[in-house]
C-alpha cells in the first residue's frame, strides 16, 4: 500500500510541476491543488498506514488495548485539508479578479507592479 | 493555564472582532490602537515573566507536552513578541492618518489584528504543525490586506505574493509529514530529543533543506525572494511597513528555531548552505535597490540584503554571531517599519514615490527629514545608532572565525546600502520639487497620528544606539538560550525528561 501510494504522489507531483511551469495562471493554481494534495497524502503515508481497531480508550484505563490506528497523521492532514482550501478559493477569487482588472491570466503579461523601463 | 502567554493572542482576536462589527464607524480605527496597546501591555508582562523565569510553558486543553500544544515563550519567543506588539502599536495609530474610509469598511482594522494574532502565534508556539497553522492566519490576513485597494498594481502584486508563498507553505507542510514519519512528534522540544535517535540522518538532512526553503522564501533569501519586491511597494503604507517590519522575520525566527535546536545534526552542511544563501542574499538584494527609484522598491530590496545579515548570524553558529543575528532581528523591524511608515508621508506631502518625480522635503519639512535620516542611517550602520552595532556584532563574528572574505562582503554591503539611502535623501529630501512643490508638513491631515509613531520609532533607534548594553546582554542570554535548550526542553516536557 505505501508503495502503491508513493507512486501516486510521485505522479500527482510530476503533473503539478508540469502545470505550474505553464504561463497561465489558472494552470498553475490547479498544478498548486494538486501538489498540496500530494503534501497531504505524503503526510498520511509518513504516519505509517496502520491497519489497527480506533484507537479508542475503553471505560475504566488510560490507555487503549492492542495495536490501534495512528490518528494523529489524519487529523494532520484534515487541518491541512480544510485550510488548503480556504487559500486555494481566495487564490482562485483572486486570479479571476486580476483577469477582470488586468485582462490577461499570462504571467509573462503581468508587469503592471514591475513595469520593465524604470525610468 | 498561564495568562501571559495566552493574552498576547486573546487580545488581537478580541480586537479583531470588535473592529470587524465597527468597521463603517470610525471608532474602528480606535479599537485598533486600543488593541494593540492593550497587546503592547500584555507582551510587556511576558516580558517580564521570561525575563525572571527564563523559559515560560503552558500546555493548552492541559494535554501534557508532547501530546497537547503547547505555547513557549523563551527569551527570542519574548523579545519577538514584544517587538511585534511595539510595531502593531505604532502602525496601528499610524493608521488613523493612512486609511480611508473605504478600507476601514472593508475590514481593514479586522485583518490588521489578525495579522498581529498570526505573527504573535507563530512566535509564542512550541509545535511545528501549530507553527504551520500560525502561518496560514498570517498568510491569510496578509493577502487580505494586500489586494484592499482592488487596483491593477495590488492585483499584479497579489497574484505573485499569494503564488509563491503558497508554494512555500505546501513545502512547509511536506517536511512537517516527513519529519512526523521520522520522528512521531512535532513538538519543538521533543524534536530537539528524537532526532538524535532518528537511524537515517541523511534524511533527516533532506527534510531540513525542505525547511529550509520552505523558511526560505518566507524570510525572502536569495534565490527565493522574488515575491517581495514585486508586491510590497503595492498596499497601504501602514500596510507595507508592518509587512516589512513582521512578516520576513516570522520566517527568520522559523529558520533560528529550527536550525539552532532541531536541525543541528549536520551543521557542515545545512550551515554551510546557509552561509553562501546569506551573502549571496546581502549582495543581490543591494544590487538590487541600487537599481530602484521607487521609495519603496528601493526599501522593499533592502529589506532583502538585512535578511542576509540576520541568516548570515544563524550560518556562523557561534555564539557572538547569533547575539549578531537576535539584535539585528530587533533593530531591523523598528527600523525598516519606520522607513516604510516616512515613505508614507513623503508621498502624502509631495505627491508620488518616485524619487526622481518627487523633492524638495528638506527644505520645508527639515524636522520630517531628520526623522528619515535617523533610521537611514542606522540601517546603513552608523555610528551610534542601533544598525551600527548590529553590524558591528556580525562583523566581528565573521572576523573571529576568520572568513576574511564573508567579512568584507558584510562591509562592502553596508556601503552599497550608504548609496541608496543617498539617492533616496539626494533626490527625495536634497533637490528642490520638479513641480516647485515646497511640500509643509503643516500642511498634511492627521498629521499627529502620522509623526508619532514616526518620532517613537525613531527615539527607540537612538536609545538602542546610544545604550546598547543591556540590549546586547539581553541577546547574550537569548543566545545561551539557543545553544543549549536544556532549560526549554525540561520547561516544556517536564523534570522527567
Amino acid at each position: 500500500m505505501e508503495q502503491l501510494l508513493s507512486v501516486l504522489i510521485g505522479i500527482l507531483v510530476a503533473s503539478a510541476v508540469y502545470l505550474m511551469l505553464a504561463r497561465n495562471l489558472l494552470r498553475f493554481l490547479f498544478g498548486l491543488i494538486l501538489l498540496s494534495n500530494a503534501a497531504n497524502l505524503t503526510i498520511f503515508v509518513a504516519g505509517r498506514l496502520t491497519p489497527g481497531a480506533p484507537p479508542l480508550v475503553p471505560d475504566g484505563l488510560d490507555a487503549p488495548v492492542g495495536d490501534v490506528a495512528n490518528a494523529l497523521p489524519q487529523a494532520l492532514v484534515l487541518t491541512a485539508i480544510v485550510i488548503g482550501f480556504g487559500l486555494f478559493a481566495f487564490a482562485l477569487i483572486l486570479a479571476f479578479r486580476a483577469y477582470q482588472s488586468l485582462g490577461t491570466l499570462n504571467t509573462d503579461e503581468m508587469r503592471v507592479a514591475e513595469p520593465k523601463e524604470i525610468r | 493555564m498561564s495568562w501571559y502567554l495566552t493574552l498576547p493572542l486573546v487580545i488581537p482576536f478580541a480586537a479583531a472582532i470588535i473592529a470587524y462589527l465597527l468597521r463603517h464607524s470610525p471608532l474602528g480605527g480606535w479599537v485598533s490602537i486600543i488593541g494593540s496597546g492593550l497587546g503592547l501591555i500584555a507582551s510587556i508582562a511576558l516580558m517580564a515573566v521570561v525575563l525572571d523565569a527564563g523559559v515560560v510553558a503552558g500546555q493548552m486543553g492541559n494535554w501534557p507536552a508532547p501530546f497537547g500544544i503547547t505555547l513557549v515563550a523563551d527569551l527570542l519567543s519574548a523579545v519577538m513578541v514584544l517587538i511585534t506588539a511595539i510595531t502593531g502599536f505604532a502602525v496601528a495609530i499610524y493608521a488613523l492618518g493612512d486609511i480611508t474610509e473605504r478600507q476601514a469598511k472593508l475590514g481593514y482594522h479586522a485583518l490588521f489584528q489578525i495579522l498581529l494574532a498570526g505573527v504573535t502565534g507563530a512566535f509564542l508556539t512550541g509545535d511545528l504543525f501549530n507553527l504551520y497553522v500560525w502561518f496560514e492566519v498570517m498568510l491569510i490576513a496578509s493577502f487580505g490586506l494586500l489586494i484592499l485597494n482592488g487596483g491593477k498594481e495590488q492585483m499584479d502584486g497579489g497574484v505573485k505574493y499569494v503564488a509563491l508563498n503558497l508554494i512555500s507553505t505546501i513545502l512547509f507542510l511536506t517536511g512537517i509529514g516527513l519529519l512526523y514519519g521520522m520522528t512521531g512528534t512535532l513538538n519543538f522540544a521533543d524534536l530537539a530529543l528524537k532526532v538524535d535517535e532518528v537511524e537515517n540522518q541523511g534524511l533527516l538532512t533532506v527534510v531540513a533543506m525542505m525547511f529550509m526553503v520552505a523558511f526560505g522564501v518566507k524570510a525572502a533569501v536569495f534565490p527565493l525572494f522574488f515575491w517581495l519586491p514585486a508586491a510590497y511597494h503595492t498596499p497601504s503604507f501602514s500596510v507595507s511597513a508592518v509587512f516589512a517590519g513582521l512578516l520576513t522575520k516570522v520566517g527568520v525566527y522559523a529558520l533560528i528555531r529550527m536550525f539552532t535546536m532541531v536541525f543541528d545534526h549536520d551543521i557542515g552542511f545545512t550551515h554551510t548552505v546557509l552561509l553562501w544563501v546569506a551573502c549571496l542574499t546581502m549582495v543581490i538584494g543591494v544590487l538590487g535597490a541600487a537599481a530602484q527609484s521607487d521609495f519603496r522598491k528601493i526599501l522593499s530590496f533592502h529589506i532583502i540584503s538585512q535578511i542576509g545579515y540576520m541568516i548570515l548570524g544563524l550560518a556562523l553558529m557561534t555564539p557572538l554571531a547569533l547575539v549578531g543575528a537576535v539584535f539585528y532581528l530587533v533593530h531591523h523591524i523598528i527600523v525598516k517599519a519606520n522607513l516604510f511608515l516616512i515613505a508614507g508621508i513623503a508621498k502624502r506631502l509631495t505627491g508620488g514615490t518616485e524619487v526622481y518625480q518627487i523633492g524638495g522635503l528638506y527644505k520645508s519639512a527639515p524636522f520630517l527629514a531628520i526623522l528619515f535620516l535617523i533610521p537611514a542611517f542606522s540601517l546603513a550602520g552608523f555610528p551610534p545608532l542601533s544598525g551600527f552595532w548590529a553590524k558591528y556584532i556580525i562583523v566581528k563574528a565573521t572576523l573571529d572565525v576568520e572568513m576574511w572574505f564573508v567579512a568584507f562582503i558584510a562591509l562592502a554591503v553596508g556601503l552599497m546600502t550608504i548609496y541608496s539611502m543617498t539617492k533616496i535623501w539626494a533626490e527625495a529630501f536634497w533637490k528642490p520639487h520638479p513641480d516647485r512643490i515646497e511640500p509643509e508638513l503643516k500642511t498634511l491631515p492627521n498629521k499627529a497620528a502620522q509623526i508619532i509613531p514616526v518620532a517613537g520609532l525613531a527615539i527607540l533607534t537612538i536609545i538602542i544606539g546610544l545604550n546598547p548594553e543591556p540590549f546586547v546582554i539581553f541577546a547574550e542570554r537569548t543566545t545561551e538560550q539557543l545553544l543549549d535548550p536544556t532549560v526549554y526542553i525540561t520547561t516544556v516536557l517536564g523534570e522527567a525528561s
